[in-house]
Formats: structure tokens, C-alpha cells, sequence
């Protein structure tokens, strides 16, 4: 569905990518993970054309360099790590914006554009609050407000950088099962970037290690997820245990030992 | 609460479908709130004036020139010249030349996404006014001013645009942040062009009170061939200004998500600049440096009729019309038969007013 090819990405003398290439299916969930600045928010922001790349990247047989802005944004939906929520647009009016990509250029929504957004804010829970105002709204509202937009798009690749940054570990999971719910209803593609590698192993398919711009590993969660794997990027600090089903978790140890004295 | 009791209110039109309807912001009222007020402007600015015409006769004569074949109104010749050949061109003008400031002040706030932007922004009015004294100094006839002007604007824009854009091969894709280095390029061109012009008109000393009653800027000398001039160009950026509403709403969470959204920034914001800088510098070129209109009146309909450009682009045009037309009666009136420079009357009573209306709107949502 989505090939990165040598994909090399440059800010100005410093190198955020050198020659990544990854392969994802479609249907597949994708986990991007790595120390802070290996690159993988600019892997996303590659993957819609908002940072300058040398490389080929595909979307579903495509290539990315001749799409124009609207059709990448009929085939990738996109949300950014931060995303910006003017407080006094109403939750409707913000995922209005995602049909955004459907609309002739001076054109209005339509009422189909209505119906399908009205639909998918009944879908996320969120109908009884399509008139507040997003500066009202609860971070895990407003997430899944977010996630709503971004669907309202229609797009079969979703990229996410970080969708439960703000959240509690418990709106975490259930936030990352929504995706998932959304992912299998919608036959999505799913990229995300999560920090945390126990969620990232639990609900990707694959996992993507960066490390200062490379592919460090990539494969299924427990091939990546192994002590002798993560050391490199991450330091010794980070320790792995299998749990009893088998999962990876992804826990800290001390580096030094602990003072006795203490 | 609210919305509980309006849904049960009896007779409340059952949904169409069992899902609820999609609530949307409604421009409708404030609308036609704005052009009631703007009808009340404009019969105030053709009623009132020095010649005391009672208003029986400013009635009749408006009549007797809409209807040219009614006979026996009676109206004296030279009442029927007060009212069509001066009043009613000086408030079709401050209406055009109000609609188009306040029109361009929110095209150039939502564009650039910042609120201080004003239609000034890139050097139209350092341009236009270096234009016009280059006419003044030069000692060229007065029906050369409007064309100078338009041309200095329209070039001072363009250089700015040039500078500050770059070519698109050196951006990003998209050209998503060039917007902070036009508006750079506009503070440094209009600072050259105002230093330029500065130094003209001291040199010309003579002429240096014609040059600074033009940058003031005023209605006084208002023609109807002064309307027909910027009559098409308001009609035009008007339009291509209110057309692009939706647009406008897109940037509202940013270039770098509207562009992922699908929107190609660079041709939003060349076609606003566009349509803006023809529109304010036609503006200028008949009315000289009337400030302060392009801030506050779409701020005004922001704060008091909602944010969403659907509201503030045609609303704004249409209270920025009857803004300037109140504030061209008090620029008149004050100090008759003497007039006061109608920019000192839109920053006097409009500054006031907009401080108003932020507290008001601060006391609200605290209590909110």
C-alpha cells in the first residue's frame, strides 16, 4: 500500500533521514518507534509530502512526487503529533475540514459531506457534542475529535504521530483499540508513531525501529523487541520481560546499581 | 441545558433522519443585522450635511432621480445636485472604499493567520502614497493621483510578494512557511518605500501640505467617476475574496494541516493576495490612507457574530461599508463647515468601540 524507497530527508545541514526504505501492506498497522530525533515524525510528514525528500515513496501504486495536494489527501489522512484546535470552532465545523480533499476548490460541502461526517461523530461517541466548541473539550474528547476529522477524509492510509501523547495509560489502550476498531471497519492502513514500546507491540503488526535517521530493525513486535535490539538506540536502560500470553513489556532498569547506603 | 429545552420545545421540526442534523454556523442574521445598519448609514450619510436640507426634500429627490419620468416632485435644481452629485457619491464611496479595507483587513488575517494583519500589510499604502507624492511633488494634474497610487500599491505588493515568497523550488512543498517571510518582506519594503517618500516630500516642502492631506486620507472630493473607477475592482476582490470563505476556514488549523487537507497554499495565498492588494489599492487611489477600517471592523464580527470566515468576509464587508460611512458623517460634521480627517475619526471612534466590544466579550467567557 505504502513503500518508502531510500527515502533521505534533510533540514538544512542536518540529516533527519538517510536512506530508509520500508515496505507496508495494505490493511497492515505499522508502529514507528525510536529515541527522540531517529526521525520517524519526519518519516510521517514524508509520507504526505510536507517535507522535501530524495528517495521514492508509493501510495497504492503511485508515486507520491506526482500527486497533487488533493489527491495525496484522498489517499493519506494525517495527524500530527500537535495538532492545532482553534478553541472557537465547533466539533462539527472541525470534522467538516476533513472532507476537505472532496471539495471542488471554491466549492461548499455538500450534504452528502454532512451526512458522512454526522455519521462518524455518532460512530466516535461524540454526536451530543457536535455544537460545543473545541476549546470545551476534554483531551480524550478532543483525540477522538481528531481521529474523527482525519477519517472524514476517507483516505485508506491513516498516518499518526503519536495519537495518545496526552492521555492516560487506561484512554491509551482504549484510545489505540478504537484505531484498531476503526483500522479492521474502514480496511485502513495505519502508521503510527507510539513512545510507548509495550502499546507499540501490543496493537502493531510490525514494528520500525529507527535510530538517528536509519532503520535500525524491522519486523514483528517480539523480533524487535529483545534487549540486545533496543540497546543501540535506546541505551541499557530499557529492559524487556515476556509476559505469561507471550507479549513483550518493555520496562526501565537502573543502569548503575543502586546506591546500598540508601 | 439550553439545547435540551429547545429540543423539546412543541412544534420543533422532527429530524429528517433518527441521526441529528449536523449543526452549522448561519451567517443569515448577522447579515442582515449588518445591511440594516449600512441602510441606516447610508440615509444618514445622504440626509445629513451643511446645505440643512429637511428630509422631506433629501426624500424627494432621491425619488425624483430614481424615477426621472415622475412628474411634479418639485425639486428645486440645485437640491437634487446636493443630494446626486455630492452627497450620494461621497457615501457610495466611503461604503466601496469601506467594504473593501474591512474586506481585505480579514482576507489578510485569515491568510496570514494573524490578527494585527491589516490591508496594509504588504506595502500597499507606502506604496500607493509613494505614488501619489511622486505625482504631487512632480507638479502632474490631479486626474493623474488615482492611477499613481494604484500603480505604487500594486507594485509595492508585488515586490514584497516577490522577496518574501521566494520561488517555489527553494521552499518546501507546498510552499508551507514562506507566510512569516512575506510578511517580513512587507515591513521592509513599506519601510523603504515610506523612507522614500519622506524624503520627497521634504524636499518639496511647498507641496508638502497637498501630500499630507492626501495620506490622511478622505471622501471630500468624491465623484461618481471616482466610484466608477473602483466600483469593478471591489465587485471582483469582493467576490473572489467571499468565495474563498471555506478556504479561509481550512487555514484556520494551520498551513501545515491544511495542506495535508488537501489545500495547495501557495495558490490560496497568491489568489487572496491577489484579489486583496487590487482591491485595497483601487481603494486608496480615491481615498488616500484611511486607517484602522481593516482591523477592527472584522474583529468586531468576529467577536460579536462568530469566527468562522463564512460570517467575517461578507459580514465584514458589509459593516465596514456603513463603518465608514458613519464615520465620513462625524468626519463632516464635528467640526463644520471645517472637516476632520476621516482617519482620525475611524481610529478616535473605532478604537473605543473595538475595547468595548473585547471587554464585553472577555467578561462573557469568563462568566462562561
Amino acid at each position: 500500500m505504502i513503500v518508502f524507497d531510500q527515502v533521505t530527508v534533510r533540514y538544512g545541514d542536518a540529516t533527519a533521514l538517510a536512506g530508509v526504505s520500508a515496505k507496508v501492506a495494505a490493511g497492515e498497522w505499522l508502529g514507528i518507534i525510536g529515541p527522540n530525533g531517529a526521525g520517524k515524525t519526519t518519516l510521517l510528514r514524508s509520507a504526505v509530502h510536507l517535507v522535501r525528500y530524495e528517495g521514492s515513496i508509493g501510495i497504492a501504486g503511485q508515486p507520491l512526487s506526482g500527486l497533487r495536494r488533493r489527491a495525496l489527501a484522498r489517499l493519506v489522512a494525517y495527524v500530527p503529533q500537535l495538532p492545532e484546535l482553534p478553541a472557537e470552532m465547533s466539533v462539527a465545523d472541525y470534522v467538516l475540514l476533513g472532507r476537505t480533499p472532496h471539495i471542488g476548490y471554491l466549492r461548499m460541502e455538500t450534504a452528502a459531506d454532512r451526512e458522512i461526517c454526522a455519521g462518524l461523530l455518532d460512530r466516535m461517541g461524540l454526536a451530543a457534542m457536535a455544537a460545543r466548541l473545541l476549546g470545551t473539550l476534554s483531551g480524550g474528547e478532543l483525540q477522538r475529535v481528531v481521529l474523527a476529522r482525519a477519517l472524514a477524509q476517507q483516505a485508506p492510509v491513516l498516518l499518526l504521530d503519536e495519537p495518545t501523547s496526552a492521555l492516560d495509560l487506561g484512554r491509551r489502550v482504549a484510545a489505540l483499540e478504537l484505531v484498531d476498531e476503526l483500522r479492521r471497519e474502514h480496511q485502513l492502513t495505519v502508521l503510527s508513531v507510539v513512545h510507548d514500546l509495550t502499546l507499540a507491540g501490543q496493537f502493531a503488526d510490525r514494528l520500525l525501529l529507527l535510530d538517528a535517521g536509519r532503520a535500525a530493525a524491522a519486523g514483528a513486535p517480539a523480533s524487535v523487541l529483545r534487549d540486545d535490539v533496543l540497546a543501540g538506540p535506546f541505551g541499557a536502560g530499557l529492559h524487556v520481560l515476556t509476559a505469561p500470553g507471550g507479549e513483550r513489556v518493555v520496562t526501565s532498569r537502573r543502569i548503575r546499581a543502586p546506591d546500598p547506603g540508601r | 441545558m439550553k439545547s435540551a429545552v429547545r429540543k423539546a420545545a412543541p412544534g420543533a421540526r422532527a429530524p429528517r433522519t433518527a441521526r441529528a442534523a449536523l449543526p452549522r454556523a448561519r451567517p443569515a442574521r448577522a447579515i442582515a443585522v449588518a445591511t440594516a445598519i449600512l441602510a441606516a448609514a447610508l440615509l444618514a450619510g445622504v440626509a445629513i450635511g451643511p446645505a440643512g436640507l429637511p428630509l422631506s426634500m433629501v426624500a424627494r429627490a432621491l425619488a425624483s432621480g430614481l424615477l426621472p419620468w415622475h412628474p411634479g416632485l418639485g425639486v428645486p435644481a440645485i437640491d437634487a445636485a446636493i443630494i446626486w452629485q455630492i452627497r450620494l457619491p461621497r457615501v457610495v464611496l466611503g461604503a466601496l472604499v469601506g467594504a473593501m479595507l474591512s474586506a481585505g483587513g480579514a482576507a489578510y488575517q485569515g491568510v496570514f493567520r494573524n490578527p494585527l494583519a491589516d490591508p496594509y500589510l504588504l506595502g500597499v499604502a507606502a506604496g500607493g502614497g509613494l505614488g501619489a507624492t511622486i505625482v504631487i511633488v512632480a507638479g502632474g494634474s490631479a486626474d493623474l493621483l488615482p492611477p499613481a497610487a494604484f500603480l505604487g500599491a500594486a507594485a509595492a505588493v508585488a515586490v514584497t510578494y516577490v522577496l518574501g515568497a521566494g520561488t517555489p523550488a527553494r521552499r518546501g512543498p507546498g510552499s508551507v512557511g514562506a507566510t512569516a517571510s512575506i510578511v517580513l518582506a512587507g515591513v521592509a519594503v513599506a519601510a523603504l518605500l515610506t523612507a522614500v517618500q519622506t524624503y520627497l516630500q521634504q524636499q518639496h516642502y511647498q507641496t508638502l501640505q497637498e501630500v499630507y492631506t492626501w495620506i490622511l486620507g478622505g471622501l471630500s472630493l468624491a465623484t461618481w467617476s471616482d466610484v466608477l473607477l473602483i466600483l469593478p475592482y471591489v465587485i471582483v476582490a469582493g467576490v473572489i475574496l467571499i468565495a474563498h470563505r471555506r478556504l479561509l476556514d481550512v487555514l484556520r488549523v494551520g498551513e501545515t494541516e491544511a495542506s495535508s487537507l488537501g489545500v495547495d497554499i501557495a495558490r490560496l495565498r497568491l489568489t487572496v493576495v491577489v484579489a486583496a492588494t487590487l482591491g485595497t489599492a483601487a481603494a486608496v487611489s480615491v481615498s488616500g490612507l484611511i486607517g484602522f477600517v481593516g482591523i477592527i471592523v472584522p474583529h468586531t464580527v468576529r467577536l460579536t457574530a462568530g469566527p468562522s470566515y463564512r460570517i467575517v468576509l461578507p459580514v465584514s464587508m458589509i459593516g465596514g461599508a456603513a463603518f465608514l460611512v458613519l464615520a465620513d458623517i462625524a468626519a463632516r460634521t464635528v467640526q463644520a463647515p471645517a472637516e476632520v480627517p476621516i482617519g482620525v475619526i475611524t481610529a478616535l471612534a473605532g478604537a473605543p468601540f473595538f475595547l468595548i466590544v473585547l471587554r464585553s466579550r472577555r467578561a462573557r467567557q469568563d462568566l462562561a
